[in-house]
């Protein structure tokens, strides 16, 4: 039994609805002083304005069946039958359809190669990676390209779509990482005539758009070469990329190389390492590590900067909204083409920004002092 | 032989010969062949390319050299600065595309760092709604390509305008079709160039009073308004010279004859649809650095500013600004840098930048692709290395002053 005399609080009330709450946290986030509440009125009108208009037009006024141009005839909203019709289009270009199987194979992979490295922890991990940065774009490339095995040749002019942006950018990243590397190391080298050459080359490539690279190498590479000697255009583009990318690879590995402190140069020169294998075995692991979230966002720009390949004449994922839009029987249909090839490069660019983040959170405590 | 400091004689005195490394294992002599080897790699690379171009344009029939920029251009460009026609030479259309390139790049960077320090701002505004907008635009923009952005703008909005008879119309001043945007051209009158001198004065006058509020602030501790004193320098007085001068600037409305409208200024779409998603683009980027850089500077400078009691307009300028600068400049810069490189997506389009007109059709018609890329890389390089120089030189009088 309670005994009287004894000590028992009331029960806690809940606190004030002009403290917690809905009501609240309207009061402290939406009308908190005269100029918020003008602000919020005015967002609330800008939404209301335009917001049904958008849902109208994608929503519920829009055609997502049929089978041809015709469908959208009588529609006013979006039509994306033409999306529909064309989505083969976007992802594999003019890829021939009986090989196709070869392109899903390699996005399959390459799923199987990439996912594991977004878990934080997944049985061989590190050896997965190694994988895809070495054997992987071999073989794609002999899946890809066919001539192989009894494969029947593609050739790398019927690339296109989705499919392409992807190899154009995993390829540009890939290859572009060890000569980064390279170019990094060497532009912290003692040594000046080193220093100078990666410096003037690092410099030159930062400073002139992607669209001049990829113009010199559509144009000027050619004569470059002696005669006779011919690449095909895809690879021609890429060497553009390639070079691009690894002067912006090399500044984002020097961040990491600057940011390890100098005790761990003179640990390994103190352990009696040379130069190669104090910074393969100490330096660049703690280095790159480091810079991982840098690499993603150089990854993102090269992503999108993709694009500009359809300049030089590539069939890059925009390149197939593009020819396909201009395309008569179909009428306007530019924005629902623009709508959808935006939608494919964020979900990308997204996914791996916010990657990026959450790594930079995890790897944000060694070194922080 | 000389004697090394290194293999000094042992204690005994015993002359002792010195064992000098074997000149493999020298770090000095490997390092001095290393550099001789890759000198020469790269000079045996760089010759050799040399050496195949010249054979391979010999093969072409195309002649080296700068001559060919005072050959005459005949093919015509949609927009100029300067006095151009078919009959100017290649060298001309270098001098279009170039002013085509600083214009675009010049007005877009102008108007991406406005955009850029709202949106950064509006990002960290107490108002949940106003934050949360202001996360969309910059998640939406800055995850979708370009060039994606500028065929949006130009394809899918400005191109499919209504004719000019439909023009869209604002105000009676403002029109817009599918031909571009129509906008009222300011006509100055001879006296209108004394509002201009009074504004020139009202400046001068401006920094003349700053310089001296500050030295007698610094003397006496006495605050000076330079604020109000320089925009009453600065708006007043031209604006009552002005009025006195009686309204010498009248305005060139443009307006619809027959098929299509004349005078006015004409903005081509090529023109705004680029620099509409330059500025869009690039201010997703600057509004991310002005949040950082904000967030940069500690809650407890505010503290202490209103501790010392300073007044929260005070506390923003004089210290939470100057802080926050310091952190925002060096991406800002390269955000500018990034503009400047991106306008070179007008080719796509057809806006007539440098790349457009000097690497597209000057190139192809006349194939002096050597000539003509080093050319334009050289503009952009040296655009790149001066607006970073100016930067540094802005971020060292910036940067913390130790003492």
């Amino acid at each position: 039994m309670a005994d009287p005399d004894r000590f028992t609080p009331l029960p806690a009330q809940a606190p004030p609805s002009s403290s917690a709450g809905p009501l609240a946290w309207v009061r402290a986030n939406l009308l908190s002083s005269p100029l918020n509440v003008a602000m919020t009125l005015g967002v609330l009108y800008l939404l209301v304005s335009i917001v049904p208009g958008i849902i109208d037009w994608a929503i519920l006024k829009a055609t997502v069946s049929g089978d041809g141009p015709n469908a959208c005839d009588a529609t006013e909203g979006a039509c994306w039958t033409f999306i529909r019709l064309r989505f083969d289009f976007f992802i594999y270009g003019f890829y021939p359809e009986p090989e196709r199987w070869r392109v899903d194979v390699v996005l399959g992979l390459l799923l199987l190669v990439v996912g594991p490295q977004f878990l934080s922890r997944f049985p061989g991990k590190k050896w997965i990676g190694l994988f895809g940065l070495t054997a992987f774009p071999l073989i794609v490339a002999m899946l890809l390209m066919g001539g192989l095995f009894g494969l029947p040749e593609v050739e790398t002019g019927k690339w296109g779509g989705l499919m392409l942006t992807l190899v154009l950018s995993y390829v540009g990243i890939v290859a572009a990482l060890p000569i980064g590397v390279a170019l990094a190391l060497g532009r912290r080298s003692t040594m000046p005539v080193i220093r100078a050459i990666c410096v003037i080359f690092i410099e030159i490539w930062r400073g002139v758009p992607l669209i001049s690279v990829l113009f010199m190498a559509s144009v000027m590479l050619p004569l470059f070469l002696p005669e006779g000697v011919n690449f095909d255009k895809l690879l021609r583009a890429l060497i553009g990329i390639i070079m691009f990318q690894s002067a912006y690879m090399a500044e984002v590995v020097r961040g990491g190389l600057q940011g390890i402190p100098k005790g761990q140069y003179e640990a390994a020169d103190a352990l009696g390492l040379g130069y190669w294998k104090g910074m393969g075995l100490v330096i660049l692991p703690q280095a790159l590590k480091m810079v991982i979230p840098g690499i993603v966002n150089t990854f993102i720009a090269l992503f999108k900067d993709t694009t500009l390949v359809l300049i030089i004449g590539l069939l890059d994922v925009l390149a197939t909204v593009q020819a396909s839009i201009v395309d008569p029987a179909w009428g306007n249909v530019a924005t629902e083409g623009y709508l959808f090839a935006a939608f494919c490069f964020w979900v990308f660019c997204f996914g791996m920004s916010r990657y990026s983040q959450s790594l930079e959170r995890k790897l944000h405590t060694g070194h922080k002092r | 032989m000389a004697a090394d400091p290194r293999y000094d004689t042992p204690a005994n005195g015993a002359p002792d010969l010195p064992s000098r490394p074997n000149p493999i294992n020298d770090p000095r002599v490997r390092a001095i062949a290393f550099q001789v080897l890759a000198l020469g790699l790269l000079g045996l690379f760089l010759w050799t390319i040399f050496q195949n171009t010249l054979a391979n344009m010999e093969s072409r029939g195309i002649t080296t050299g700068f001559a060919f920029l005072e050959n005459p251009a005949g093919f015509g460009i949609l927009m100029s600065l300067v006095d151009y026609d078919e009959t100017f030479s290649y060298g001309r259309t270098f001098i279009v595309g170039l002013l085509n390139t600083l214009l675009v790049s010049g007005l877009g960077i102008a108007i991406a760092t406005v955009l850029g320090f709202v949106i950064g701002i509006a990002r960290l505004s107490k108002n949940w709604l106003v934050a949360k907008l202001a996360l969309a635009y910059i998640e939406t923009l800055r995850n979708v390509p370009l060039l994606l952005q500028i065929f949006f703008w130009y394809y899918a909005v400005l191109r499919t305008l209504p004719g000019p008879r439909q023009s869209l119309e604002m105000g009676g001043a403002v029109f817009a079709n599918n031909r571009g945007v129509y906008l009222p051209a300011p006509v100055p009158e001879p006296a209108f160039w004394a509002v201009v001198a009074a504004l020139v004065a009202g400046v001068v006058g401006t920094v003349v009073i700053a310089r001296w509020a500050r030295k007698r602030q610094d003397a006496t501790g006495q605050p000076f308004p330079t604020g109000w004193a320089g925009l009453g320098l600065i708006v007043a007085l031209p604006g009552v010279v002005f009025l006195l001068t009686g309204l010498p600037l009248s305005f060139d409305v443009p307006a619809l004859k027959g098929f299509n409208f004349g005078g006015g200024v004409r903005v081509i779409p090529e023109l705004m649809a680029l620099l509409w998603a330059l500025s869009m683009y690039t201010a997703a980027f600057i509004a991310e650095i002005v949040r950082a850089g904000i967030l940069s500077v500690s809650h407890g400078q505010t503290e202490a500013a209103h501790a010392l009691g300073l007044k929260p307009g005070v506390t923003l300028r004089k210290v939470i600004i100057p802080q926050a600068m310091r952190v925002i400049i060096p991406p800002l810069t390269s955000q500018y840098l990034n503009l400047t490189k991106n306008s070179s997506l007008a080719t796509a389009i057809g806006y007539p930048d440098l790349v457009s007109v000097f690497m597209g059709t000057t190139l192809n018609q006349t194939g002096q692709a050597v000539e003509i890329v080093a050319m334009t890389m050289a503009v952009y390089l040296t655009i790149s290395l001066s607006i970073s120089f100016l930067m540094n030189f802005y971020n060292r009088a910036m940067a913390l002053k130790e003492r």
